[in-house]
């Protein structure tokens, strides 16, 4: 089976090199692409909550009042985007969409604090929109508790000297991360996803297209053996794809300013393993596949549950223990871990070394199987 | 003196689908083989295996002296193919399409130098060769690809189908180039559904429903029909097949072009009988000849004689 013949490899090679740059312009889509992608990607998902739209209904109109709203406003966190006097034109704003916080300061709020009652705030958020309802919400508590313990204090400081308190002083540092920027973390795992779907789309339409056109009957009467057909197709994608890889490396570096803190030379070996899993599942689609159509719609059905399940958007330890297992069949969750791991913890190869060996394991597989399915699909 | 290919109880089945059934037969080195029958005769299928593209479920055979079952992998490197479908890259010019093909076959240096030269001025792309292949009429993309079926000269070239799709005249300058390559020694098999390509061939093997009926030279297919057969020139040539159906003296009526042939057991009897026949039917004859047999009679009678249908 693999009594390779270098020279019909290398005329295979040159052939798929040749098609794949006979157009101008489907050749610079492949390396255009990948970088607006990355850069649409980079700046859409972002998970951040900043200026989040919200609505004030301040009834008690004081100077308390507004010391609250501007504290609220100072956070950089809340925009407030609409005021009003009754609670309905919040209901109404809440309704329409339009905003996703809203704040009411009932009558009496300055008041109470004078007299040193229990004054309240009621602050509401859209639940539909759960992610930043929970961050907004988060905000909004801490700096609502903050106004009334800095209020407290100058009340007590009014009445006399403050007696000594030993609080506890908390301080948090995220590491890795220290603005706990969400593009640091997803601009990497972006990369890992545009990767897997240029391999996949450069390879899954190789082999059908063949076989629709009638070459692939045409080389299979030729003493072309189908190691060589499928190593043909595969080695010049592993190279544009590699090309890709450092091409989105490079705009995550230098574009979005992604701190890099491992080694290129992990990410280039992790990334060969990964393209070559990639284009073992685009070319097995594509040698099992009767027509193009249906190879197209084989990859998005695998292409978008791996996307789901690999830990881009929701992360695996919360997803229910069955489908936490079926997460290791996934090659993109392994490489997310990999450039998550080596650009921003640094991690080396004693950490990802597991991660490497699995995509390995997985390319070389997938285009054996790709081979011997090819081999009984046309004998 | 060896065969090119010789074929024993041929078999293939595709569930409970018998392709082809039990098929012998040999074809001599130098012999432009011709293999006719209706579409899903079992030809391809016949030829696939002939080729190894497909396994036999049972039966024999060899080409250039190997086994088709377990040496397809010599055989691979001394045959040429090329099926109906049009089988170059369109998007690449044609010296890369000779080149790629050539290389598959490692033909390279002087000789591919030789060969590319051969094609270009066997199928007249010589001014072409940097044009894209995608580009050319299709009866130049089909001599291309003749050209590229024989670079690594093989003894036999397999046609399945060559031609269909292609206007007379480049099917005849097609055959012009089979006959050049058949009297430099190749071996030509060839299967089509045109009867008048079978004229072409040495000697013809008749396919229906996956089985051989027939396999000789057509002038001696033509003469072994027994049965006489009269032209008939009426306005209505439908319905005058369908009122000779089953009527005294009358073994088959089909159409033939506009006109309708009718196979009958006494040729002076029938060309009596006939215009009286039809008349009462209401239809006029305008003429009544006495035709020497087409292979698509002789097709059709040994059909019948078999006693099946004809699947088309």
């Amino acid at each position: 089976m693999f009594g390779l013949n270098r020279e019909r490899l290398r005329q295979m090679m040159r052939k798929e090199f040749r098609q794949t740059f006979r157009d101008p312009r489907s050749a610079r889509i492949l390396f255009v692409a990948p970088v607006i992608q990355l850069l649409l990607f980079g700046y859409a998902v972002n998970t951040d909550v900043r200026n989040t739209r919200t609505f004030v209904v301040d009834r008690d109109g004081t100077a308390e009042s507004r010391q609250l709203t501007d504290a609220i406003t100072a956070s950089g966190y809340f925009q407030i985007v609409g005021r009003g006097e009754r609670p309905a034109q919040l209901v109404d704003a809440m309704d329409h969409g339009t905003v996703v916080m809203g704040v009411e300061i009932p009558l009496g709020f300055a008041a109470d604090l004078a007299a040193g009652r229990q004054a309240s705030v009621q602050v509401l958020v859209d639940g539909s929109t759960a992610n930043t309802a929970n961050v907004a919400l988060g905000y909004a508590t801490q700096i609502i508790t903050r106004f009334g313990l800095q209020h407290a204090r100058e009340v007590l400081a009014r009445a006399g000297p403050l007696p000594a308190v030993a609080g506890v002083d908390f301080r948090a540092r995220a590491w890795y991360n220290p603005n706990l920027e969400s593009r640091v973390y997803n601009v990497p795992a972006v990369m890992g996803t545009i990767v897997m779907m240029m391999s996949l789309l450069l390879t899954s339409l190789a082999v059908v297209r063949e076989r629709e056109i009638g070459t692939l009957e045409q080389l299979m009467v030729s003493p072309l053996k189908p190691a060589e057909l499928i190593l043909g197709k595969t080695l010049p994608v592993v190279l544009i794809a590699l090309a890709q890889l450092v091409l989105v490396t490079g705009v995550a570096l230098l574009w979005f300013g992604i701190p890099f803190r491992g080694s290129f030379a992990l990410l280039a070996v992790a990334g060969l393993c990964y393209i070559l899993s990639g284009l073992g599942i685009g070319l097995l689609i594509s040698t099992i596949s009767a027509t193009q159509q249906e190879a197209f719609m084989s990859m998005f059905f695998f292409f978008l549950p791996a996307i789901m399940l690999s830990g881009f958007m929701f992360p695996v330890q919360n997803m229910p223990k069955v489908l936490q297992y079926l997460t290791l069949l996934d090659p993109i969750r392994h490489f997310l871990e990999v450039v998550r791991g080596v650009f921003l913890r640094g991690a080396g190869w004693g950490i990802l070394y597991k991660q490497i060996l699995i995509l390995f394991a997985m390319g070389v597989s997938v285009l054996w199987f790709a081979t011997t399915r090819f081999r009984k699909t046309t004998a | 003196m060896s065969k090119a290919v010789d074929v024993t109880g041929l078999t293939r089945a595709f569930g409970d689908f018998v392709a082809v059934d039990h098929v012998t037969f040999d074809v001599e080195e130098g012999e432009i083989f011709g293999f006719l029958g209706p579409n899903g005769a079992g030809k391809t299928t016949t030829i696939k295996m002939l080729t190894g593209l497909l396994a036999p479920s049972s039966g024999e055979g060899h080409v250039v002296g190997h086994d088709i079952r377990t040496e397809s992998e010599f055989i691979k490197q001394r045959i040429g193919y090329m099926s109906q479908l049009f089988s170059l890259y369109g998007d690449l010019t044609v010296d890369e399409n000779i080149a790629f093909f050539a290389g598959l076959y490692e033909v390279s240096g002087e000789r591919l130098e030789q060969r590319r030269e051969w094609v270009l001025q066997m199928s007249g792309l010589t001014a072409h060769r940097k044009r894209m292949t995608g580009e050319l009429p299709l009866g130049w993309k089909q001599r291309l690809a003749l050209g590229c079926a024989v670079l690594h000269e093989p003894p036999i070239l397999f046609l399945d189908e060559p031609t269909s799709g292609v206007d007379p005249v480049s099917r005849r300058n097609f055959w012009d180039l089979i006959y050049t390559l058949a009297d430099r020694g190749t071996t030509i098999f060839v299967s089509t559904h045109y009867m008048e390509e079978a004229e072409y061939c040495h000697r013809l093997a008749l396919m229906n429903r996956g089985r051989l009926i027939a396999l000789d030279r057509p002038a001696t297919l033509r003469s072994a029909m027994a049965e006489p057969i009269l032209e008939l020139a009426t306005d209505d040539g439908p319905a005058a097949a369908q009122a000779l159906q089953g009527a005294p003296g009358i073994i088959e009526a089909a159409m033939f072009g506009r006109a309708v042939h009718v196979v009958v057991d006494d040729a002076a009897r029938a060309t009596h009988a006939l215009p009286a026949l039809l008349k009462s039917r209401g239809l006029a004859v305008h003429g009544i000849t006495p035709v020497r047999p087409s292979l698509e009679d002789v097709f059709v009678s040994l059909v019948r004689r078999e006693g099946g249908a004809v699947i088309s």
